[in-house]
This record gives structure tokens, C-alpha cells and sequence, in this order.
């Protein structure tokens, strides 16, 4: 529209820019294991199923989501660890779901990942001079004055001490493993970095220097970040917009303030009223919507919306017709409000979830006409 | 709809603790030094209270549970000081004692539900002799009551999935299982070690109302470790903050949350973000790295990291050690900083940023 500088909603991407990475459609389905005695391949997992987001340069996008929703899967298709079975994946305009192993290589630099545990994610019998050095070494890079004198470099950067240059994994704390694999992921410089429950296992403080970290080396780097976690308070901080998923599908994305002030989906909705708020006054007067029943499994998802069997909208709200609807035909993500992306047929806006009372509706476009 | 909120205050309890633990000691000899995992710890829980123990990696939470389920007994360990459950001294108690202690009175869920399951027996059947231990009744009872136990945590098509092992379970389902086995025998104190860390927040959200059905439903106490400070101000009644195997700051929750007087508790409260804020700054993580238990600090166990120690007169924070003392008559703190001190710098440089 007109060249004025985006106001505060720094998650609206500036629309002239062509994203850094493109999501499009993307699948990711697992070969069905044969059920029991009498063996025959079962469906396929439908691990990822139709996901689409754009992620733009020096931008965070968090993804939330309960445990086995395809958030990691999802993580290892963008960062090509794991082939998608369809959709499209642009990196920096250029389809990268179809190359080679070799053709992806140079490409390979720029896209990393930062893996959910610190203890396993580090080859124990490697120093961490061998691990951060890896990926120059993969790579077949020289940098310059030396892999070592960069990877002290790195070291250094990420808070790490360069003696310990010689250690080993076990000599250090969850945190400091952590920074270990920050160090690598950042070795070469990548314009994007999957961060997969980078600090799920961390203590408070520890978690809040991790997280700090990242954020002082995205402002420095102008990196991208693709930020999974569980715990919504974290996704909230650090992201500019959010992606909320449910089996293998976005049921809604938006830039971080409106999803947490005013979200559209009942899946959402239950996810942010289950969060506990550390003051006890607050928590008294929120509304906790509980959700029954499990995860339907991935391999035999629901017909019509996915999240219909358990969707509280559904079961208590909808009248008859309505439900028919919900449970036939398949909702699309499509924008319900300016940048506001929601899975559902029946959406609403609700502004009471996080501290109990009903409060201002925020918009979510710049404020000036 | 403009009616007033619904109180969920609970009244404060009055009535004799059901727990009492004072000046708990628990110290290991290892190869280093000893290590005093927990070092003169006291608190008490009343029948129907929910109490919080928080704090960091390493302070003592878990080691000071242990104490009271008596599972040093037969170690290294050193314990001392007194475990009072109704009336009787489980600190001088013997391990048979321990033993039906653990069946009839106290319960607990571990932090890793594998390791309190049986890998070859279904998990049906473990929950089941777990209730007939403890109850006179027939096998096929028990299974009914174990049906309808599971059902209760959370476990779809729970009369079909009596059967299975626990490896065919998904891990929050072994979670659940066994929060079932431990919910079953009706404990008169429960202690729960970090139920729902390793749980995503909308199964988090049911495990946690059903402790406080159980509560509820039987004057249950409870003690609730957790790092989760969002988890305590839901759930907890009092709070206990522990440091260095010493508790720090302990009061009723809104208390604590509201009028938080020591540094650490400040700390702590600093470095989490939280989901209702519009974020404005970056996260506040304590400076410095956590005690060793070896070479405990000589006067306030904190003052390696503290950033307040200047304001007390005369180097006190590193040659005394400040005593566990009342700041109201419910909420006591261990800080040499004064009160009416404390408060004012609460007021002016920790509110602004939390
Ligand atoms: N290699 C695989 N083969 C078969 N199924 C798989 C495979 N990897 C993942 N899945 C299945 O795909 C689904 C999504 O898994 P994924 O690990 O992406 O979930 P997640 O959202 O990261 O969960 P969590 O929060 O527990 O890490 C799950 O049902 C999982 O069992
Ligand atoms: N058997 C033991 N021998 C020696 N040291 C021990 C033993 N058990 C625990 N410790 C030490 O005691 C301290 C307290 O441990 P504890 O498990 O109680 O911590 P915690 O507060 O539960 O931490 P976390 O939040 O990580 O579970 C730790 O430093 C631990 O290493
Ligand atoms: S006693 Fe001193 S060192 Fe300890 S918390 Fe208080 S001010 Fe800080
Ligand atoms: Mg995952
Ligand atoms: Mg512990």
C-alpha cells in the first residue's frame, strides 16, 4: 500500500518483501505400522497434513500445539532433515521440496536446527570443539584464521567459556548444553533456525538466559526463527506471530498479540484458558475450559473439521444443523480478520481467556488509516 | 450478565497439621564432601491443603519428599530433625513401618511415571492389586474401581485399555495411570513430584483438578513440587520457596505473590514470562549459577547472586546466617534486609519490572 513505516504490530511482515520461506500445502505422512497378529499395513500417519505459513527475514514464528500435533515433523520437513510427501517449500523464492541432496547442499547452510534435548542431541563422545565444528567440516568450509579460532568465536558469542574448548557434553550443565547446540546451528551463519523445544527442559532462569540469547542473536544476525514449545507464556515473549496447530493441521495464525488477546478458534481458546497465570487473583476469576478425551489418532483423523469430536463450540453451542456442517464438511484457514487466519466454521472472538475479564477488542491492522 | 465473581478463595484452614516437618536435615557423604541436600527445612501441611514447593533445579525439592516416604532408609543418607504425620515420628521410624505408612497414609505420583509401573503386568492389573492391597474386596470389584479410575484421569475407552502394558500407553497416559494408582488407595497425604512437567497444558489443566477433587471429596493433604509458578497460583494454598536445600520464603499464595519479600522469589518471579503481559522487556534471569551443597555459603546462602546485599549494614549477608523469621504473622522470610525495607524496594524496583 503506501511506503509508511508498519506501527506496532511488527508482526503485520512488511507486504513488499517476498517471504523467506513459504509453506505451501505441505504433507508429511508416515507408512501406517501393520496392526497385530493379523498383519496389514495400516493407514498412513498423517503426521502433517496441509500446512501453509510464511515465515519473513528477522522474523519469529511460534508453533504451539498439544504433544504428537506434528509440530517437530512440521520442524524437520522445513529444515529438509525429512522429505515431505506434498506441498511446496520456497526458501528465499526457490521451490527446495523437490531437490537433490547435492543441488540442496549449498542451501543447507542457510536453514538449521536447534533440537528439544540438550542431553541427547550431542554426541557424548565428541568434544565440543569437534561438535560445534561439524557443520564447517560437512560443509567442507575454511574460515578464516582456523575452525578452531571460529568455533571459539562461536563459543564466546553464545556465553560459553572457549577454554572448554576440549570438554565434553557431560561436563556441562542443561543449560550450557544447550548454547552447545546454539553454537553449531549458528556456525554458518543460516538466515533461518528451527528451534525445537529449545528450552522445554531448562529451569525459569536458565530458560530466560536461553531465550535472551536468541533474541540478542536475532537482532545481531537478522535471523528467522521457527520457534516450537509447548509452553504458550515462552511463544508469547518471543514470537512475532503464532501458528496453533491440531493434528497435523493450523487451526489458526496471527501476529502474537491478537492470538492471545482475541482468538477466533475453540481450540485456542481451550489451549490459552488451561495455561495457569502465576497470580493467584487472576486465576480465580478465568474461565477453564477442560477438553475430553485424547488426540484422535493421526492415522484416522476426524471427518469434516478435525477437531470436531472434541471442539466444546461443538458439543455445547451449535445447534443441529450446525454440527451436520462441522462434522461433513472440511473448514479451510482463511482470513476471518485483517491477518487473522482461522480453521472453522463457526469462529468468535473471545477476549476474556487470559485474565477473566471481557476486555477491549484489539485490532490487529496499524491503527492509522 | 454483570453479577458479581463467584469467591474460589477457599477460607483459610485452621486445625492441628496433618505433616510436620521441622529442621529436616538430609545430608549425603559422597566422595567431594557431604552434600546437604536439604539443611533444617520446616513446614507443615493441614488435612484439605494444597502446598506448593518451588524452586530451582537442584534445592532440595525432591530429596526432601523422599524424606518424608522414608526412602533413605538403608542409605548413606543422614537425616535428621522430625517427620510428624499423625502424631507419630517418621524420621525415627523403621522401614517396615515405612512401608505401611506408604500404603495406608501417603501416596505419591514420581516425576517419571516409568519408573513406579511394572513393564510385564498390564497397567489394569498394577492399579487394581494396589487397591485390593489396601481394601477387602473382589477381584472383579476391584477392576470396577479401576475402570472408573482411569476413566476419572482421562483415559478414553478406559474398560478396553485396562489390558494393556504400559509401553502400549502414550506417556501422558502413563502419567495418568498413575496418578490412578495413586489416587485409588484415597491417600490421607499425597505428594506429587512434578506431576505435569512432562504434560501438555490441557491434560495439565485435568490432572490438576482432579488433586483438588481429592482434596475436596476426602480432606486430603497435599504437597505440590513443581517449577511451574503458574501451576501454584492455580492450584496451591501456601507456598513454600526453597533455595539451597533451605526454604527461603514460605506464606499463603496470594501472599507470596502479591507481597514477595525475598530476592530470590523476586528473581524467580522476574525471569518467567508471562502469558497475560504484552511483552515489553527482556526476561530478567538471575545472574550467577546455584549453590554448591558441598561448600554451602557462610551467611545468606544467596548472596552470590543477590543483588541487594549492599543495603544491609556492616557485610551481614556473608558472615551470618539469616534465621527464617515473620514478616506477618503467615508469611516468613530469610533475608537480613528489614521489612518495612523490603517492601519499598518491592514497591519501587521489582513491581515496575515484573
Ligand atoms: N517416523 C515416524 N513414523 C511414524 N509416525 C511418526 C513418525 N514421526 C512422528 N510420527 C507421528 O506423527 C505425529 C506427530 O509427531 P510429532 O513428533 O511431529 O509431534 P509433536 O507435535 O512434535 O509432539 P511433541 O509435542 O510430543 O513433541 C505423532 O502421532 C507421531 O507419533
Ligand atoms: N543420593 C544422593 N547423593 C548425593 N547427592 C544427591 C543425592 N540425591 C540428590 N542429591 C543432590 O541433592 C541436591 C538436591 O536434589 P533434588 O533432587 O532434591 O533437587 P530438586 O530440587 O528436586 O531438583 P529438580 O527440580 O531438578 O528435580 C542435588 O544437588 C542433587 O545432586
Ligand atoms: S539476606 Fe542478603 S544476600 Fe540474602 S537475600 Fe537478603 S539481601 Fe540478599
Ligand atoms: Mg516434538
Ligand atoms: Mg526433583
Amino acid at each position: 500500500m503506501t511506503t509508511t513505516a508498519p506501527s506496532s504490530a511488527a508482526a503485520q511482515p512488511a507486504t513488499s518483501s517476498a517471504p523467506l520461506l513459504e509453506v505451501t500445502d505441505v504433507q508429511k505422512w508416515f507408512p501406517g505400522r501393520s496392526k497385530g497378529l493379523l498383519s496389514r499395513t495400516g493407514n498412513p500417519v498423517k503426521a502433517v497434513d496441509g500446512v501453509s505459513f510464511t515465515v519473513h527475514e528477522g522474523e519469529t514464528l511460534g508453533l504451539v500445539g498439544e504433544s504428537g500435533c506434528g509440530k517437530s515433523t512440521t520442524g524437520r520437513v522445513v529444515s529438509k532433515l525429512i522429505e515431505p510427501t506434498g506441498g511446496a517449500i520456497r526458501f528465499q523464492g526457490r521451490d527446495i521440496s523437490g531437490l537433490s541432496r547435492r543441488a540442496m547442499r549449498p542451501l543447507r547452510r542457510e536453514v538449521q536446527m536447534i533440537f528439544q534435548d540438550p542431553y541427547s542431541s550431542l554426541n557424548p563422545r565428541q568434544t565440543i570443539g569437534t561438535i560445534v565444528g561439524t557443520p564447517f567440516r560437512i560443509q567442507g568450509q575454511k574460515p578464516e584464521g582456523g575452525v578452531k579460532k571460529a568455533v571459539q568465536g562461536l563459543m564466546e558469542r553464545v556465553g560459553l567459556n572457549p577454554e572448554h574448548y576440549n570438554r565434553y557434553p557431560h561436563e556441562f550443565s542443561g543449560g550450557q548444553r544447550q548454547r552447545i547446540g546454539i553454537a553449531r546451528a549458528l556456525a554458518l551463519r543460516p538466515k533461518l533456525i528451527v528451534c525445537d523445544e529449545p528450552v522445554s527442559a531448562l529451569d525459569v532462569s536458565v530458560q530466560a538466559q536461553v531465550v535472551n540469547l536468541l533474541e540478542d542473536l536475532q537482532s545481531e544476525f537478522g535471523l528467522a526463527y521457527v520457534f516450537i514449545a509447548h509452553d504458550l507464556s515462552v511463544v508469547r515473549h518471543i514470537s512475532d506471530r503464532v501458528a496453533v496447530m491440531y493434528l497435523g493441521k493450523i487451526m489458526e495464525i496471527t501476529d502474537r498479540d491478537s492470538l492471545y488477546e482475541s482468538p477466533m478458534h475453540p481450540y485456542t481458546h481451550a489451549l490459552l484458558s488451561a495455561v495457569p497465570i502465576p497470580d493467584p487473583a487472576v486465576e480465580s476469576r478465568r474461565e477453564r475450559i477442560l477438553l475430553t478425551g485424547d488426540l484422535p489418532s493421526p492415522s484416522s483423523p476426524p471427518s469434516g473439521c478435525v477437531f470436531h469430536t472434541r471442539c466444546p463450540k461443538y458439543r455445547t453451542e451449535l445447534s443441529d444443523s450446525q454440527r451436520e456442517h462441522c462434522r461433513t464438511t472440511q473448514p479451510v484457514l482463511e482470513e476471518k480478520r485483517p491477518g487473522h487466519q482461522v480453521y472453522c466454521h463457526f469462529p468468535q472472538v473471545r477476549t476474556d481467556l487470559i485474565d477473566g475479564q471481557p476486555g477491549p477488542v484489539r485490532t490487529t491492522g496499524p491503527k492509522t488509516a | 450478565m454483570s453479577t458479581a465473581q463467584p469467591v474460589t478463595v477457599r477460607p483459610p484452614l485452621s486445625g492441628e497439621p496433618f505433616l510436620s516437618v521441622e529442621d529436616l536435615k538430609v545430608h549425603f557423604p559422597t566422595d567431594d564432601g557431604l552434600v546437604k541436600s536439604v539443611d533444617g527445612l520446616t513446614f507443615s501441611v493441614r488435612p484439605g491443603e494444597i502446598v506448593g514447593i518451588v524452586g530451582e533445579s537442584g534445592s532440595g525439592k525432591s530429596v526432601t519428599a523422599q524424606a518424608i516416604l522414608g526412602l533413605h532408609k538403608g542409605s548413606r543418607a543422614q537425616v535428621s530433625g522430625h517427620i510428624w504425620l499423625g502424631g507419630r515420628d517418621l524420621v525415627a521410624a523403621t522401614e517396615n513401618e515405612m512401608r505401611q505408612v506408604r500404603g495406608d497414609d501417603v501416596a505419591m505420583i514420581f516425576q517419571d511415571p516409568l519408573s513406579s509401573l511394572h513393564p510385564f503386568y498390564s497397567v489394569g492389573d498394577q492399579i487394581a492389586e494396589a487397591y485390593r492391597v489396601h481394601n477387602k474386596v473382589s477381584a472383579k470389584d476391584a477392576r470396577t474401581r479401576t475402570v472408573e479410575m482411569l476413566e476419572k484421569v482421562g483415559i478414553p475407552n478406559a474398560s478396553s485399555r485396562y489390558d494393556d502394558s504400559p509401553h502400549q500407553f502414550s506417556g501422558g497416559m502413563r502419567q495418568r495411570a498413575m496418578i490412578a494408582m495413586a489416587l485409588i488407595c484415597k491417600p490421607r497425604l499425597l505428594i506429587a513430584d512434578e506431576p505435569t512437567t512432562a504434560l501438555d497444558v490441557t491434560v495439565q489443566a485435568q490432572i490438576l483438578e482432579l488433586i483438588k477433587e481429592l482434596r475436596d471429596e476426602l480432606d486430603s493433604a497435599v504437597i505440590l513440587i513443581t517449577h511451574d509458578l503458574g501451576v501454584v497460583a492455580e492450584t496451591c494454598d501456601q507456598v513454600v520457596v526453597m533455595y539451597g536445600g533451605q526454604c527461603v520464603e514460605k506464606g499463603p499464595v496470594d501472599q507470596l505473590f502479591d507481597q514477595p519479600e525475598m530476592p530470590y522469589t523476586w528473581g524467580l518471579l522476574g525471569s518467567m514470562p508471562r502469558m497475560d503481559r504484552v511483552r515489553a522487556t527482556r526476561l530478567l534471569p538471575i545472574a550467577g549459577s546455584p549453590p554448591s551443597l558441598i561448600n554451602v555459603p557462610k551467611g545468606c546462602v544467596f548472596n552470590p547472586r543477590c543483588r541487594y546485599s549492599d543495603r544491609v549494614e556492616g557485610r551481614k549477608c556473608f558472615t551470618v546466617h539469616p534465621a527464617l523469621e515473620p514478616s506477618t504473622p503467615e508469611h516468613e522470610v530469610r533475608c537480613h534486609i528489614p521489612p518495612a525495607e523490603r517492601q519499598q524496594i518491592l514497591l519501587t524496583e521489582i513491581r515496575p519490572n515484573l
